[in-house]
C-alpha cells in the first residue's frame, strides 16, 4: 500500500520521542544535569534521545581522552617545585607534527647541559593531539590533558603554549588519570625497590668478601 | 596428473612468474632487487604485458598504480599491482623511465579503472601516459608548477628533508611557519615567470573535455550547457566539485574535481618516520580513522616481520569492524540526506554510532582520530570501566544487542519505503564487467555481483578464524549498494559477537618493547585491508632507514570515483547526487 513507508517512518519517531519519555520516568531526576547522567542516556541502559545540552552539560571524557599536552612538576615539601622534564628531547623527536620546541638549560660557567628545560613550547595549532609525547616519554613528564576547551581571539602568538602555561602539579595528573598515575607510581615503587635491594645486596656481598677477605688475612 | 592439475597446485605467482618471464624473454625480468618482488617490465611491451596478465592469467583488477623517484639511479619507476577477483594474492609489474623524459603507454584501454591513477602519477611524477584519454592533473590545479612527489620538490614550509627536524631541540627557538612570508624565499617560480602579467589558467579545456550532444532530431532544440556543482555544495560530501554537461536536464558528461583538499599526505609520509604516519592516516579517511591504521600497521610489519600477540589480534578485527558499522550508518544516513530526507534518518543512524565513537574514546584516546595501532600490537588494552560499567560487559551489550536493533530499525523504515525505492531502484547501474574493470571496490563492487573481499580474497590479521559471508547483490543500482551496507553491518556484528566470544581475556597487546623510532628493513611492501569503502593499499618502500623513503595510499574512494562519470550519464542532475552518495566517498581520502 503507498504510504505505509512514510508511516513507517513516522513510527520510528514516535517510538524514540516516548522511549525519551520513558527513560525520563525510569531513571527520574538522573538523566540530566549530573556527571553520571551521561552513563544512564548512553549505557547499555539508556533507550531514549541522548542529547548533550552543551555548555549546560558536558559529556565527561573517558581517562584516556586526550587533548593538548602538558607538563608536569613536583611540588616539594618545602614549598618549591621540581619539574619532571629532564629536557632528554624524545618527546621532540616523536612528535609527528614537530610541535614540539624545547630549550635544554646549560651551565653558565662551563657550558655543559643541565637535564633541565629553560623553555619548552607547543604550538597548539599545529598539535594533532596524537599522544605520542606522552606515550614515549620515559619520565613521564609529559600528559596529554582533557581540557579542549581552548578557544580564543588570537590565534597566532596565544596558541604557542611556553613553559608557564603547559606546567601543571603531578595532583591534576593524578586527578583526571587516576588509573594511569596509580599504575606509574606502582611501577616506579617496584623499580625503586628492586634498585634498594640490588644495592644491599652489592653492599652485602662486598661486606661478605671484605670478611672472607679479612678472614684471609687473619690466616 | 593433468596439467591444469599442476597449473591449480602451485603457487599463483609462481605460474604467473613462469609464463611472464618465459613468454616475455628479456622483457619482463623478475624483479631480483633486495626485498622486491614482482616483474621489471619494457616501457613498450607494457600493453601487451597488460593483456596477456588480464585475459591469459586472469589477473583481472588493477588495483594500484602509483610512482616512486629513485632519485639515484635516475630514474621513475610506475609500479601496478593487479589481483584476481577469484582471490589470491597480487601480482605487482614495474616500469623504469628515465627522469628527464619518463613517458609509458597508458593502461586504460585495458583497465580503465587506471584512468584516475594515471593521472595523479602524471600529477605528482609528471610520467606522461601515452594514449590516456584525458591526461590533465588531477589534485593539483592547471598551471601548476613542478611535481609534488618527486624527490627533489619542495614545499613551501620546507625545512629539512625529513624528521625529527634538528632545530626543535635542544635549541628551542620557536616560530610560527606562517610567519614566513610565503611570496619569500619558500617558493619557487618557473624561469622567466612575472608574477604581475600572469594570468591564472581557464576551465577551459576541462569544459571542452565534457562530451556534449546537441539534441538533434528532437522535436525541441536544446542546447548543451555545462554546470558546476561544488566545490561548496552541501551534496557533494565536502569540497568536490562535478562538472557536468547536460542536454536539458538529462547528464550528457560529468567529470569529477578535486584535490581542493590536498595536503600532499605522502610527502609527507615520506618526511616522516615511519611512526609519525599512524597519525596522519587517521585523517585519510576520517570516518575510519581504526582501519587505516590497521592497513599501515600491516604494510610495515610486512617489511620488519613483526609479530602481533592473540588478544592484539582480536582486538584489531574488533575494532576494524566496528569501523565498518559506523562507516556504513554514515553511509546509508547520509545517502538519505541526498534523498532529500533531511537529517532525521541520518540522525537515527548514527545514534548508534555514538556508541561505538564511546568505545573507541575510551580505549584510543579520541573519538575518530584513534591512532590506536603500532607495529606490533596496539596502543593500549581496553579501559576497565566504559559510562560507568565494565568495558567488556558494554562492548558485549552493544554487538549482541544495541546494534543488531540498530541495524533492524534501519532495515524496517527505509528498505521498503516508497521514496527509498523508487529514487533508488535501477539508477546509476553498474555492470560486473564494469564494476571490475573500473578497479571498483568494496560495496560499490559486491552490490554489482562480483564476490570480492579482501578479508577473504587475501585474508589479513585473523579472519581467517571467523565465520561471516561475502554480501553480494545483482542488479548493481543505489539501491543494491544500500542493501549490501545493511548486510555487510549484520555480518560485522557477527564478527564482533565471536570476537567478544573467542578473545583471550589476558595477554599481551604489544609484542617486543615500544620503541620511538623502529628501524624498518630495506625493501616494499603493499599492505591492504578491506575498508568499508573498499581496498585500502598502502604501498611502502623502505631503504633501511627510520623513514619511509617512499609512502603510497591507495585510496578507495579515490579510486572509486573513477567510474562516477559513467555510472550518472543519461541520468538527472539529482541522480548523480544520489549516485555520489551511493559511492560513498570522504575528501580526506580522496585528495590526501
Ligand atoms: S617531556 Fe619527557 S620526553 Fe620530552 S624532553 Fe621532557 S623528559 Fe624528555
Ligand atoms: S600530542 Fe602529538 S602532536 Fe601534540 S605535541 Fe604531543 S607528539 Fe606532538
Amino acid at each position: 500500500m503507498y504510504g505505509t513507508g512514510i508511516l513507517k517512518g513516522m513510527g520510528v519517531t514516535i517510538r524514540h520521542l516516548v522511549d525519551s519519555f520513558v527513560d525520563d520516568m525510569r531513571f527520574l531526576g538522573q538523566r540530566y544535569y549530573s556527571d553520571s547522567s551521561m552513563n544512564i542516556r548512553q549505557g547499555t541502559e539508556g533507550r531514549g534521545v541522548f542529547t548533550v545540552q552543551y555548555p549546560d552539560e558536558k559529556l565527561p571524557v573517558p581517562e584516556q581522552f586526550r587533548f593538548i599536552p602538558f607538563l608536569l612538576y613536583e611540588n616539594n615539601e618545602d614549598g618549591s617545585t621540581t619539574d619532571r622534564c629532564t629536557s632528554c628531547g624524545i618527546c621532540a623527536k616523536v612528535c609527528p607534527p614537530q610541535c614540539i620546541w624545547i630549550e635544554r638549560s646549560s651551565d653558565p660557567d662551563t657550558g655543559r647541559p643541565i637535564p633541565e628545560p629553560t623553555n619548552f613550547y607547543i604550538d597548539i595549532d599545529i598539535c594533532m593531539n596524537c599522544g605520542y609525547c606522552a606515550e614515549y616519554c620515559p619520565f613521564d613528564a609529559i600528559k596529554m590533558d582533557h581540557d579542549y576547551e581552548l578557544a580564543s581571539y588570537d590565534r597566532t602568538e596565544a596558541h604557542i603554549f611556553d613553559k608557564a602555561r603547559l606546567d601543571k602539579p603531578v595532583e591534576y595528573y593524578a586527578s583526571i588519570r587516576p588509573n594511569d598515575y596509580l599504575a606509574e607510581e606502582t611501577a616506579r615503587a617496584e623499580e625503586l625497590a628492586k634498585k634498594a635491594a640490588k644495592k644491599e645486596a652489592a653492599a652485602a656481598r662486598k661486606a661478605a668478601a671484605a670478611a672472607k677477605k679479612a678472614a684471609a688475612e687473619d690466616n | 596428473m593433468s596439467d591444469k592439475d599442476s597449473l591449480d597446485n602451485m603457487p599463483v605467482n609462481e605460474v604467473a612468474s613462469d609464463s611472464l618471464v618465459a613468454r616475455f624473454d628479456g622483457e619482463v625480468r623478475s624483479d631480483t632487487r633486495e626485498g622486491y618482488e614482482g616483474y621489471i617490465v619494457d616501457a613498450n611491451m607494457l600493453p601487451e604485458v597488460a593483456s596477456v596478465l588480464r585475459d591469459d592469467l586472469g589477473y583481472d583488477y588493477l588495483s594500484s598504480v602509483t610512482g616512486v623517484d629513485y632519485i639515484d639511479d635516475n630514474h621513475i619507476e610506475v609500479v601496478y599491482h593487479a589481483d584476481q577477483t577469484t582471490g589470491g594474492k597480487g601480482i605487482n609489474l614495474k616500469v623504469q623511465l628515465d627522469r628527464e623524459n619518463p613517458i609509458v603507454p597508458t593502461l586504460v584501454p585495458i583497465y580503465p579503472g587506471a584512468d584516475f591513477q594515471e593521472r595523479e602519477v602524471f600529477d605528482m611524477y609528471g610520467v606522461k601516459f601515452d594514449g590516456h584519454p584525458n591526461l590533465r592533473r588531477i589534485l593539483m590545479w592547471d598551471g601548476f608548477h613542478g611535481y609534488p612527489l618527486r624527490k627533489d620538490w619542495k614545499e613551501a614550509y620546507y625545512e629539512e628533508d625529513i624528521k625529527p627536524f634538528d632545530s626543535r631541540w635542544p635549541g628551542g627557538g620557536v616560530k610560527r611557519s606562517e610567519a614566513d612570508n610565503p611570496y619569500g624565499k619558500n617558493v619557487n617560480y618557473p624561469p622567466g615567470f612575472d608574477i604581475n602579467n600572469w594570468t591564472p589558467e581557464t576551465d577551459d579545456s576541462l569544459y571542452e573535455s565534457l562530451e556534449k550532444t546537441n539534441s538533434n532530431g528532437k522535436s525541441l532544440h536544446t542546447d548543451s550547457i555545462v554546470v558546476n556543482i561544488g566545490p561548496q555544495h552541501p551534496s557533494t560530501h565536502g569540497v568536490f566539485r562535478m562538472v557536468v554537461a547536460l542536454d536539458g536536464e538529462t547528464i550528457t558528461d560529468l567529470q569529477p574535481v578535486m584535490g581542493y583538499l590536498h595536503r600532499n599526505h605522502e610527502k609527507i609520509g615520506e618526511r616522516n618516520t615511519f611512526l609519525q604516519n599512524m597519525p596522519y592516516t587517521d585523517r585519510l579517511d576520517y570516518l575510519c580513522s581504526m582501519s587505516n591504521n590497521l592497513g599501515y600497521a600491516l604494510a610495515v610489519e610486512q617489511l620488519m616481520g613483526a609479530d602481533v600477540p592473540e588478544r592484539a589480534q582480536y582486538i584489531r578485527v574488533l575494532m576494524a569492524e566496528l569501523t565498518r558499522i559506523s562507516n556504513h550508518m554514515w553511509a546509508i544516513g547520509f545517502l538519505l540526506n541526498d534523498l532529500g530526507a533531511f537529517q532525521t534518518p541520518a540522525l537515527y543512524a548514527i545514534r548508534a554510532r555514538e556508541l561505538i565513537l564511546d568505545v573507541f574514546e575510551a580505549t584510543a584516546g579520541s573519538r575518530m582520530m584513534c591512532n590506536y595501532m603500532r607495529f606490533g600490537g596496539l596502543a593500549r588494552d581496553f579501559p576497565d570501566t566504559l559510562r560507568g560499567e565494565d568495558t567488556v560487559k558494554f562492548i558485549t551489550d552493544l554487538v549482541d544487542n544495541t546494534l543488531p536493533k540498530a541495524i533492524d530499525e534501519l532495515d524496517h523504515f527505509l528498505t521498503a519505503n516508497e521514496i527509498v525505492r523508487s529514487r533508488c531502484i535501477g539508477v546509476g547501474v553498474l555492470p560486473p564487467d564494469k564494476a571490475i574493470a573500473y578497479s571498483t571496490g568494496g560495496p560499490l563492487l559486491r552490490a554489482s555481483g562480483v564476490s570480492y573481499d579482501l578479508r577473504t580474497a587475501d585474508p589479513y590479521s585473523i579472519y581467517d578464524r571467523f565465520d561471516f559471508n561475502i554480501c553480494t547483490r545483482s542488479n548493481g543500482d543505489v539501491y543494491d549498494r544500500y542493501l549490501v551496507r545493511v548486510d555487510e553491518m549484520r555480518e560485522s556484528t557477527r564478527i564482533c559477537q565471536q570476537v567478544m566470544r573467542d578473545i583471550p581475556a589476558e595477554g599481551e597487546i604489544f609484542s617486543g618493547k615500544p620503541q620511538y623510532s623502529v628501524k624498518v628493513p630495506a625493501g616494499e611492501s603493499y599492505g591492504r585491508v578491506e575498508n568499508p569503502k573498499g581496498e585500502l593499499g598502502y604501498y611502502v618502500v623502505s631503504t633501511g632507514k627510520a623513514n619511509p623513503y617512499r609512502y603510497h595510499v591507495r585510496a578507495p574512494s579515490f579510486v572509486n570515483l573513477t567510474v562516477l562519470g559513467e555510472l550518472c550519464k543519461g541520468h538527472k542532475v539529482a541522480d548523480a547526487v544520489v549516485i555520489l552518495g551511493s559511492i560513498d566517498i570522504v575528501l580526506g581520502e580522496v585528495d590526501r
